[in-house]
């Protein structure tokens, strides 16, 4: 055998798989399956023209759902039977160069992606792909990466962050209707605000831990909206607040006047310039994101982070001022809602409260958990996957082939994500990429296993 | 062989300590002193109120009753130390030299300016952090000054390069000594029970203490790592001028070590002296390990050997 796995150590024998045992073992779970199928997917009543019930024979999906049984088993099989004969998971070491390597090819295909995009559906096909899939997965990844330094590094468990996302979105869309501020004035004060209204939030709150924490932050995300729905004067209320200046190429709009991008540059005008400058902003700030999250963890205030989230009693004994500390991971973390929340207001030129509930915030948790709390590539990957995933199951016509014309692919898309996730969360319970990078060594870097890691406690 | 006890100044002065939990008196009006630049041992049955002691001192719990008082001088001079009681501050500057009132004092700071660490008597490492790691997070305050409070450090600025290949020399320096420098990019939670006792005292040493407060450092270690655990402690006492403070239930190591003893039994302090006196002392004898007849002898014994 070869691979990273068996270095110098011997692998335990490996032995054939056993096919007819397995074929048996499918095969019985076929034929259960039929004869539960049968009596409920095998014949169906219907009314006829006359009103009178009629037996409508199904039998094809009765055979589909057997055989479908079948299959699934024969791969469950061969997949545990890999599993258990698998050589013992070596301490998996990314040297630095492939590393590097491969950050540097991902970034290749992240800013050649828009015109990947073009350039494989065609200027109609791609505005859906660079909006729906690349623009919408980055925000996401950008929130994570946020929401991230709160709950992955400081463990401070938050399911309120859509506030600070909110608190970014009405600052631009205020600021920028009210008084004319451009979207680049706008950005760094809807961080500004976001990170003082951590901090608001975080000084009552921070002596609570867990599950109160958890409790109190989901509460402030509640008031945060309820504020926006009920302060009408100042926000618009449910109405919420339209024609937010779109962000322009240093002054240039993008539209199809004179003075536009296209014409200023002698292009022809495509709405598409638009989505490509939206797309590498976006790109852009969660790549900022990303940077100053590696550089903090790095730092003296990201390792106190950590080390809160291991053991705070340890970390107070050690002179770390916990108060502070986890205030700054709140502010910060909350600053990057912030800009997300500039961004999307000049992305959508329009806001209102109903972007800014919970379920929003259970998204963004959903994916630094499902990524592996603390790790950056794990919390991307989650973002691709969840939102990328949720947006690829709107195509699920290929589905009618099976169950028929009047089926209805887009009401399933839900159910099959909460499928998917809770089957993430079985085989991969602490997230895609559980293992924590020390921050520093003074040999080789070794990935520290999931298992060593705490969770935190609030 | 008694030996006479060398009159040292002290560092730490606890006076009328007293601390309730409801109707429970814990710890009941103790006073004692813990000499600059000496190894004391504070000993007594279970429950008798040395952990408690330990927390007000370390600021975990805050007192009821009492003072106690840190001074970084040669000798807690009566005149300041009764000028900061009487107001309000939780700090005098005494010429030189600080003295500071720690029940006044939120625990981080009680480690941070008056330079006390503690360890605990369940290891409290960071477990899912390196070895080097959990050093460098001992000198957190030091390293957030010379990171200009995260902004310097951010773009990596050269005085913050400095400071840290500092600390990371520092650290080296430590797992070299308590000899875990081959497993320094191992998490702290992989470590042998004993490797990580030690690798905790190498931690709070790190924190720069002027008094190093040791929760039952030898629970759970072996005869060897034991001895091994006394050289450190006195090598910590003479090389690096650390005065420690210990509980311990080792009477080996109280006895090898310990320059002065302090006995407490149901928060009561009920003797001190050198080890050899307490351990003449019929009292303690009796309160420590238990008065029936029959178990004295063999614990004397046990004591004896």
């Amino acid at each position: 055998m070869s691979g990273p796995g068996s270095d110098g150590r011997t692998a335990p024998q490996k032995e054939p798989f056993a096919v007819v045992p397995a074929l048996k073992e499918a095969l019985l779970t076929g034929l259960v399956t039929f004869g539960l199928a049968f009596p409920i997917l095998a014949y169906r009543t219907e009314q006829d023209l006359s009103n009178r019930l009629v037996i409508e024979p199904r039998w094809a999906l009765a055979f589909t759902a057997a055989g479908l049984a079948f299959a699934l088993r024969l791969i469950w099989l061969f997949g545990q039977s890999r599993r258990s004969l698998g050589p013992p998971a070596a301490p998996r070491v990314l040297s630095p160069l492939a590393g590097k390597i491969l950050s540097r090819a991902g970034l290749a295909i992240l800013l050649s992606y828009p015109f990947l995009a073009v350039w494989i559906t065609g200027p109609a096909g791609a505005i859906k792909w660079i909006d729906n899939f690349g623009i919408q997965i980055l925000i996401y990844v950008m929130l994570g990466w946020g929401l991230n330094i709160v709950v992955g590094l400081a463990g401070l468990l938050d399911l309120g962050y859509v506030a600070f996302y909110a608190v970014g979105a009405y600052s631009t869309a205020l600021l920028s209707t009210h008084y004319g501020l451009s979207f680049w004035l706008c950005l760094p004060l809807a961080g500004i605000f976001a990170a003082l209204w951590g901090i608001i939030l975080g000084f009552p709150v921070l002596r609570l831990r867990g599950d109160y924490l958890a409790i109190v932050t989901l509460a402030f995300g509640e008031i945060i909206r309820l504020v926006l729905i009920n302060w009408v004067d100042l926000t618009n209320g449910y109405a919420g607040i339209s024609s937010i200046p779109r962000p322009t190429f240093f002054g240039l709009p993008f539209n199809a006047s004179e003075t536009g991008f296209a014409a200023t540059f002698g292009l022809e005008f495509t709405p598409l310039h638009r989505l490509f400058f939206l797309f590498y902003l976006i790109l852009a700030l969660a790549l900022l994101t990303n940077w100053v999250t590696i550089r903090l963890r790095r730092l003296p205030i990201g390792r106190a982070w950590e080390a809160l989230r291991e053991d705070e009693i340890a970390a107070r004994a050690l002179g770390i001022d916990t108060v502070v500390t986890k205030l700054t991971a709140f502010a910060i973390g909350a600053m990057f809602g912030g800009f997300a929340g500039a961004f999307i207001a000049a992305r959508q030129a329009f806001i209102s409260p109903e972007m800014f509930v919970f379920m929003e915030s259970a998204v963004i948790l959903a994916i630094v958990v499902l990524g592996g709390m603390g790790s950056q590539l794990g919390v991307a990957l989650a973002a691709v996957a969840m939102i990328g995933g949720t947006e690829l199951l709107r195509e699920l016509d290929w589905l009618k082939a099976v169950f028929g014309t009047d089926f209805d692919p887009t009401q399933y898309r839900m159910l099959l994500f909460g499928l998917a996730m809770v089957l993430i969360m079985i085989w991969k319970p602490r997230g895609l990429i559980s293992d924590r990078e020390p921050t520093i060594a003074l040999g080789r870097t070794k990935s520290i296993s999931g298992a060593l890691v705490k969770e935190g406690h609030g | 062989m008694t030996a006479p006890e060398a009159p040292k100044p002290p560092l730490l002065a606890v006076d009328h300590l007293t601390m309730r939990f409801g109707g429970l008196v814990a710890v009941n009006d103790v006073s004692f002193r813990v000499a600059k630049g000496g190894i004391t041992a504070l000993i007594g049955p279970n429950g008798a109120g040395k952990t408690t002691v330990f927390n007000c001192i370390t600021g975990f719990y805050r007192p009821t009753e009492g003072r106690i008082a840190l001074s970084t001088g040669p000798d807690l001079s009566a005149p300041a130390l009764d000028r900061l009681t009487g107001s309000s501050n939780r700090h005098i500057r005494d010429g030189a030299h600080d003295i500071y009132l720690l029940e006044r004092m939120p625990g981080h700071e009680i480690t941070a300016n008056a330079r006390v660490a503690r360890t605990f008597q369940n290891i409290r490492l960071f477990t899912g952090m390196t070895c080097l790691e959990n050093l460098l997070v001992a000198q957190h305050n030091a390293l957030m000054r010379a990171s200009g409070y995260t902004i310097l450090g951010l773009f990596g600025s050269p005085g913050w390069r400095r400071a840290e290949d500092h600390a990371v020399e520092r650290a080296r320096g430590w797992l070299e000594r308590i000899g875990l420098i081959d497993r320094a990019d191992d998490p702290a939670g992989d470590l042998p029970y004993g490797d990580q006792r030690r690798l905790e005292i190498a931690r709070a040493m790190l924190t720069d203490p002027l008094l190093l407060c040791l929760d039952e450092p030898a629970a759970g270690l072996n005869p060897r790592e034991s001895a091994a655990l006394s050289i450190l402690l006195r090598s910590i006492r003479d090389r690096d001028g650390v005065s420690v403070l210990l509980i311990e239930h080792d009477m080996s190591v109280v006895m090898e070590i310990s320059d002065h003893v302090i006995v407490l039994e149901y928060g009561v302090k009920i003797s001190e002296g050198s080890p050899d006196w307490v351990r003449e002392d019929p009292k303690v004898v009796a309160a420590y390990l238990g008065v029936e007849d029959d178990e004295i002898d063999v614990a004397a014994r046990e004591l004896e050997a």
